[in-house]
C-alpha cells in the first residue's frame, strides 16, 4: 500500500486553476448530497457543483468549468482552505478531477490530513504571494506551475516563491509513505503494549 | 512546571515515533457511522486486513436516517443501502452497532456520552469533524477522514503531529438568555474561523466551571468551527456525576478508582500553555450569524456589518456573504424574517436544549409562515423529553416533533430547506447550501433563540420572551429548568 517508488511525491508540475477566496469549506467543495454513496467513484463530476451552478446562473464561468483550466493539476487558493466538515469526499473529488497539489495561504487541519492521506500535497505561501500566483494563472492559464517539495518552492514562469509544509507530511509524501496503514500496522506489539497501560481498557 | 491534559493524554497514548517524525497515537475509542465508513471497510477487505480492536469500536447510524418514520426499509433507497452496508460491515468485523432497532440509536456525539462510552483521559476518533464534542469530558477527541478511519480500524492508531494548547478562559457569569452556544459563537467571532488551526482549545474559567456537561458539549462541539480540531475541558465533579451509573462507565469501587485516575489526567494548576486568552462571559449576549461561516456573527442587539467598514482584505468576503444571505448592510439583525426553524443536531439536540426551547414555546404559537422542526439528538433524548411532556409543548406550539438523527443540520435525509428559505437553526454550520438547498440560508443561534424566532417569525431577542422579560408571562415549571440531562 505504500513505500513503493511510484508513490513518492516530490514534485507536481502542470497548469494551475485559481480558486480565489478564504475559508472555502468542504460543503462547498462537495455538497452533502454527494456523500450518499458507498464509494468515492464519480465524485470528480461534482466538485464545487453548487458553486458552479450559481456562477452559471449569474452568467459567469466558474474556474472548474473554464476551458482554460481544464487538465490543471495544481489548485491555487487562499486562507483556511477545506474548513468545516471532515468529509474526505472533498479531497477525493478534487484529486479524482486531476489536482495533485494545492497551493494556499493555509489549510484546515482535517482537510490537510485527508489530502495528505491521498498523496495530494498542500503547501502554504504568504497571502500576497498566493494572490500574485493566482493573478499570473488568471492572466496566462498556460503557465506551468511547479510545486517542488524537496526545494520547498513553487515556481511559475520566471517567478519562484518559498513555500512551507509541516515536516512530517512533507517527509511522508517524499518518502511515499503517505498511505499510513502499512506504517501503523508495522509494530502491532507496540500498539498492544500501549493499550495494556490504559486503565480504561484493562479495567479500573 | 505543570503539564496540560493534552500532553498527559498524548504521552500516555504514544505508541512510538514514526519514521516520518509523526507520533503513532493509540485511539482508545473509535466511533463509526454510515457516511464516512463504507469505503474504509472496503479498503480493509481489499488488502485482507481485519479490525484491530473491535471491542474499542462502536457504530451507529445517524446522518442519513429519516426522522419522519424510521421503519425499514427506508423509502430512500440509497439511505437504505448505506444502512444495510454498515450493518453488514459491523457483522463481518464484529463491531457493536446501535442500529435502527436499538433504543440507544442516535447522533454519534450524543450517544457516546449518554452511554458512558466517552470518558476522561481517552483518545477518541470518529469520521466526523464534530468529534471535538467529546472533549467536554477531558478526552482528546478529533475528527478524521475516511482514509484515517481505515487506519484506526486496521491499527487502532493514527499518525499525528503534536498540537499546541491555547487556554480559553470564559470569566464572569452568563446573563439570562445567554447559553453555551452564545459562548461558542462569541469565541469564534473573536478568535476567527481559522484561529484554532494547530491548537487544541482548553476551555476553563468561572463560566465553564459552572456549565452542565451538556453545555460543555455544545462549547467543545463548536471548537472545529474555530479551526481547532480538538477542544477540551478538564474533568471535575460535574463530569464524574454525569458519568456515574451510565451503561459503559465503571461501576462500584471501580468508579471511585476511575475518578481518581480521571482527576490525575487534568491539567496541573501551574500548567504552561502556548497561548492564553480570556473572554468576559458577563458581557456576552445572544448571538446570531449573519453570514456564511460561523465566525460571521453579531449579538442580537447589533447591526449587520457593512463591507465599507471592513479592512480591504475582508471587504469582498463580507460583500459576498451579505449578497448570498440577502441582508442589507447596517440593518439590525433582529427583525430578519425567517422561513424555517430547526432545533436539533450534535451541537444542540440534547435534553437541556429541548427544555430551553420548550420554556420559550410554552403557551405560544409558531408564526403562520414558519415551518418548525424539533429533532432529538438521540432516541434516549427523545424518550426523556417525552417523559417530561416536552413533545406536547413543541406540538402545541406548531413544531413537528421528529425522531432522532442529524436531520436538517446537513440535510442528508429529506429534512431540508427549499430554494432561498432562511432557517433559524441550532446547528453548527451556516455554510452556503449546508441545509440542503444550494441557495438556502442559515442563521445559527441557541435553541432558545430559535424558538423565539419561530414564534416571532423573525429574529428576535429571546430575553424579551423569558420569564421576567418584557414580553409577558411564560409559565415555566421547575422540572422544565431543573436537573441534568438523561
Amino acid at each position: 500500500m505504500s513505500g513503493q517508488m511510484d508513490s513518492r511525491v516530490t514534485e507536481v508540475s502542470g497548469r494551475a486553476l485559481p480558486m480565489v477566496g478564504d475559508d472555502i469549506d468542504t460543503d462547498r467543495i462537495m455538497p452533502a448530497r454527494f456523500l450518499k454513496a458507498v464509494s468515492f467513484d464519480g465524485l470528480e463530476a461534482h466538485v464545487f457543483e453548487d458553486d458552479r451552478r450559481a456562477a452559471r446562473d449569474r452568467g459567469a464561468t466558474h474556474p472548474f468549468d473554464d476551458a482554460r483550466y481544464q487538465g490543471a493539476s495544481v489548485l491555487v487558493t487562499g486562507r483556511n482552505f477545506g474548513c468545516g466538515s471532515s468529509r474526505e469526499h472533498a479531497p477525493q473529488g478534487i484529486a479524482r478531477w486531476g489536482i495533485r497539489a494545492v497551493v494556499g495561504v493555509s489549510f484546515a487541519e482535517i482537510f490537510f490530513s485527508n489530502a495528505t492521506s491521498l498523496g495530494v500535497a498542500c503547501v502554504s505561501m504568504a497571502p500576497a504571494e498566493a494572490s500574485e500566483l493566482a493573478r499570473i494563472v488568471e492572466r496566462a492559464p498556460e503557465t506551468v506551475v511547479t510545486v517542488d517539495l524537496s526545494a520547498q518552492q513553487v515556481r511559475a514562469g520566471a517567478r519562484e516563491w518559498a513555500v512551507s509544509m509541516p515536516a512530517a507530511a512533507r517527509q511522508a509524501l517524499m518518502a511515499g509513505s503517505w498511505d499510513a496503514t502499512t506504517m501503523l500496522t508495522a509494530d502491532f506489539d507496540a500498539v498492544r503494549a500501549t493499550a495494556a497501560r490504559l486503565p480504561y481498557i484493562t479495567g479500573f | 512546571m505543570g503539564t496540560t491534559l493534552l500532553k498527559k493524554v498524548w504521552d500516555l497514548h504514544t505508541v512510538r515515533r514514526l519514521p516520518t517524525g509523526q507520533t503513532q497515537l493509540l485511539i482508545g475509542l473509535h466511533l463509526v457511522h454510515e457516511v464516512t465508513s463504507p469505503q474504509a471497510f472496503d479498503m480493509l477487505r481489499l488488502h485482507g486486513r481485519g479490525v484491530a480492536f473491535p471491542d474499542r469500536t462502536w457504530a451507529t447510524v445517524d446522518h442519513i436516517v429519516p426522522t419522519d418514520g424510521q421503519s425499514r426499509p427506508f423509502r430512500d433507497q440509497m439511505a437504505e443501502r448505506m444502512t444495510a452496508v454498515l450493518e453488514r460491515n459491523c457483522r463481518e468485523f464484529g463491531i457493536p452497532l446501535f442500529d435502527l432497532s436499538s433504543a440507544d440509536m442516535g447522533i454519534v456525539h450524543v450517544i457516546g456520552p449518554e452511554l458512558g462510552l466517552t470518558q476522561p483521559g481517552m483518545t477518541i476518533a470518529c469520521g466526523d469533524s464534530h468529534t471535538s464534542t467529546h472533549g467536554a469530558f477531558g478526552s482528546i477527541a478529533f475528527g478524521i477522514g475516511t482514509s484515517q478511519v481505515r487506519d484506526v480500524l486496521a491499527s487502532q492508531s493514527l499518525a499525528m503531529e503534536s498540537l499546541k494548547v491555547r487556554r480559553v478562559d470564559i470569566t464572569g457569569t452568563l446573563g439570562r438568555g445567554v447559553y453555551a452556544k452564545d459562548v461558542a459563537l462569541a469565541s469564534i467571532r473573536r478568535l476567527g474561523v481559522n484561529g484554532g488551526v494547530g491548537f487544541a482549545y482548553e476551555y476553563g474559567g468561572a463560566v465553564v466551571d459552572r456549565m452542565s456537561m451538556e453545555e460543555r458539549m455544545t462549547l467543545c462541539n463548536m471548537s472545529i468551527e474555530g479551526g481547532a480540531r480538538v477542544g477540551y475541558i478538564n474533568p471535575d465533579a460535574t463530569t464524574f456525576e454525569y458519568l456515574r451509573g451510565r451503561r459503559f462507565a465503571p461501576a462500584g469501587s471501580a468508579f471511585d478508582r476511575a475518578c481518581a485516575w480521571w482527576r490525575s489526567m487534568s491539567s496541573d494548576a501551574d500548567a504552561t500553555y502556548d497561548d492564553r486568552i480570556a473572554l468576559d462571559g458577563s458581557s456576552m449576549a445572544p448571538m446570531v450569524t449573519w453570514g456564511t461561516n460561523p465566525g460571521q456573527s453579531v449579538t442580537v442587539e447589533e447591526r449587520v456589518p457593512s463591507p465599507e467598514d471592513e479592512a480591504p482584505g475582508h471587504r469582498q468576503a463580507v460583500e459576498e456573504a451579505l449578497a448570498y444571505m440577502g441582508l442589507e448592510p447596517r440593518r439590525p439583525i433582529a427583525g430578519t424574517r425567517i422561513d424555517v426553524a430547526f432545533i436539533g443536531s450534535c451541537t444542540n439536540g440534547r435534553l437541556s436544549d429541548l427544555r430551553a426551547a420548550a420554556s420559550v414555546l410554552k403557551g405560544r404559537r409558531v408564526a403562520r409562515h414558519v415551518r418548525a422542526l424539533a429533532v432529538p439528538g438521540s432516541r434516549r433524548v427523545g424518550k426523556a423529553a417525552e417523559a417530561e411532556g416536552l413533545h406536547e409543548i413543541f406540538r402545541e406550539a406548531g413544531f413537528e416533533w421528529r425522531e432522532a438523527g442529524c436531520s436538517m443540520c446537513l440535510a442528508m435525509n429529506s429534512d431540508r430547506l427549499n430554494g432561498r428559505e432562511l432557517c433559524a437553526s441550532s446547528s453548527n454550520r451556516n455554510f452556503k447550501g449546508r441545509q440542503g438547498s444550494p441557495t438556502g440560508r442559515t442563521a445559527l443561534m441557541s435553541p432558545a433563540m430559535v424558538a423565539a424566532a419561530a414564534v416571532a417569525g423573525e429574529i428576535v431577542d429571546v430575553r424579551t420572551m423569558l420569564p421576567g422579560g418584557e414580553g409577558g408571562v411564560v409559565e415555566v415549571t421547575t422540572t422544565l429548568l431543573g436537573g441534568e440531562g438523561v
